[in-house]
């Protein structure tokens, strides 16, 4: 399947990716965003038929694991206070549910 | 001892066993150097120098005792501001991570204490690691040692700039796609990356996890060596670290294999961009090792041209998916603008993430998204195999292969900054060893006539490390680019 040039739109992937831009970082990065697609065009090149992928340079299988044991833990106190709001050894976020 | 913050861990590793020094000596004495020329240089982010001394102190102690842990025993090591130290700052040079605090050691971390090294200092780099010139840390521009208004190249340029100025006997990287290298060629000193899988990732904070690999930045190959058998080895909290194979006494090595090696010298890396002041120098390199009666061969990698669109676009996917967790619940920065769930989470990772961060997190939501995935990632894994391939068949005759680090010397400051695709272009030789999961290291070979650092590749083969410090060692142990300091 080859690719072809495409504009992104910037709204609908920062939507995905969970990240707000302000209309001048949008505006920036579009003009970036178009030169770098059009450089990954050349991958457009290569004749990739019957080629495996890879994910990684070495095969890696799945772990299973074998006599897992219980080790040590972290003091959920300790990682709760990391949150950046919370109550009663709970992390506080903004209401889910209306 | 004078000017003990420019001793090597072996000279110094000597000095200690002959009680000419003490860690608490040394420690101060790099303590020393930091507040005199970090001020200009701007290579870490903080530093605990009563935790530094402390653990120097109980290195003495212990050695007092009758008790030496090995070469490392007592060395200041300063840490990338990406890999966890427990109850010290981690930000990765990030907004996002601010004010966060590691609850625990990276594995890495864990083994450089075990032998017995002081563990020093966070050290600047590009924000989540993602450039190549350390100016995309949220917090501060470091300066190349070398020339002040230049970059240290990146995104492990603290690491880098420390070694190059003085400011610590050896540093800690990571290596995505040449951030180890790439500074160590710009500062002049010596940085490698290991095979995949070599040193755990355990406790370092992921960007593009089927790259990322952890390595040491040191004054020599031997050092360099000492850093690695120190922090190598299978740990069952990453489950892609393996078991190391082949000779890993790499330090007793280097010394004992001469060579002649049989090396390859691949034509795609000669072609245009590549300054013709770096040409130069690693032409002489390639000559020298002729002269030494090594066999030089010249190799074909036919996919290096695609190795730096492949891997932006495998890296940005990795990055999406693993940068996914800042979301501003659990840890890290928070927006005070937010009312619901939805917009804890743009917010956010809005306000917490710098230009370049987000840029790339577009980029892999992008190439993973419905309707491109197979145009885009896909089709680069396919051809990261092509990339890997054409290694295998390489090194089927040759026992390495000898390249430039980088195509130019260390640009200036703002330069790139806001052209995205060339910054990622000085990365053009570098990443294909990333794609295929190789070693490498870049030691000095020489200066451009304005008084530039330049480094020498060597790419060796999957867990041919032993090989490949030694062919880099007899380059450096015959010259003295190493010891060369910047008129700092």
């Amino acid at each position: 399947m080859f690719m072809k040039r495409s504009h992104m739109d910037i709204d609908y992937i920062a939507n995905l990716a969970q990240i707000e831009l302000s209309d001048e970082e949008k505006a920036k990065m579009d003009g970036q965003l178009d030169e770098i697609l059009g450089y990954f065009e050349k991958l457009n090149a290569v004749n990739v038929e019957s080629v495996e992928s890879l994910a990684h340079a070495r095969p890696f299988y799945n772990v299973w694991h074998q006599g897992d044991e219980a080790g040590p833990a972290y003091n959920p106190e300790v990682l709760i206070k990391m949150a950046p709001e919370q109550r009663d050894n709970q992390v506080v976020v903004p209401k889910v549910i209306e | 001892m004078p000017d003990l913050h420019f001793k090597t861990i072996a000279e110094l590793a000597v000095a200690l066993q002959t009680g000419k020094t003490t860690s608490v000596a040394i420690v101060q004495g790099v303590i020393a150097r930091t507040a005199e020329v970090d001020g200009r240089v701007k290579a870490f982010l903080s530093y605990d120098a009563e935790d530094a001394l402390a653990q120097a102190q109980e290195s003495d102690s212990r050695r007092a005792g009758g008790r030496v842990l090995g070469p490392l025993d007592g060395i200041p090591v300063g840490i990338k501001d990406t890999l966890a130290v427990k109850n010290q700052p981690l930000s990765c040079a990030s907004k996002m991570l601010e004010n966060y605090v590691s609850p625990f050691d990276a594995t890495c971390i864990v083994k450089l204490r075990q032998a017995g090294a002081v563990i020093y200092g966070r050290l600047n780099m590009d924000e989540f690691a993602m450039g190549s010139s350390t100016e995309n840390s949220a917090y501060q521009r470091t300066a190349n040692p070398w020339d002040i208004e230049r970059i240290p190249g990146g995104s492990s340029g603290g690491s880098a700039a420390a070694m190059a100025a003085g400011e610590a006997i050896a540093t800690i990287g990571t290596d995505t796609g040449g951030s180890i290298r790439q500074p160590a060629a710009f500062c002049g000193v010596v940085g490698m990356k290991p095979t995949y899988g070599l040193i755990s990732r355990y406790g370092l904070v992921a960007f593009a996890s089927s790259f990322d690999q952890v390595g040491p930045f040191a004054r020599t190959v031997e050092d360099a060596a000492i850093l690695m058998e120190a922090m190598l080895g299978k740990d069952e909290l990453d489950s892609t670290s393996i078991e190391p194979q082949g000779e890993i006494d790499y330090a007793a090595a280097l010394k004992k294999k001469k060579g002649p090696w049989k090396l390859g010298v691949p034509r795609e890396f000669f072609g245009e961009g590549l300054d013709p002041e770096v040409k130069n120098s690693i032409e002489r390199a390639i000559e020298w090792y002729r002269n030494q009666g090594c066999s030089i061969i010249d190799i074909s990698l036919p996919h290096s041209d695609f190795a730096v669109p492949v891997y932006y676009v495998v890296a940005t996917a990795e990055a999406s998916s693993n940068l996914a967790r800042f979301d501003g619940v659990r840890y890290g920065h928070r927006s005070a603008e937010a009312n619901d769930m939805s917009s804890l989470f743009s917010k956010s990772r809005g306000e917490g993430f710098g230009d370049e961060v987000k840029r790339r997190i577009i980029l892999g939501t992008y190439v993973l998204s419905s309707g491109y995935c197979h145009a885009y990632y896909l089709r680069a894994q396919k051809i990261r195999t092509l990339i890997r391939n054409d290694f295998e068949k390489a090194f089927e005759q040759i026992d390495a292969i000898l390249t430039p680090t980088s195509p130019t010397p260390a640009f200036k400051q703002g330069e790139r900054a806001d052209d995205p695709l060339a910054m990622y272009l000085s990365d053009i030789y570098t990443i294909s060893v990333n794609l295929a999961g190789l070693p490498a290291i870049s030691i000095p070979s020489g200066c451009t006539e304005n008084g530039l650092p330049i480094g020498l590749q060597v790419i060796g083969k999957a867990f041919g490390e032993a090989d490949m410090f030694a062919i880099a060692n007899a380059f450096e142990q015959a010259h003295d680019y190493h010891k060369a300091r910047p008129p700092l």
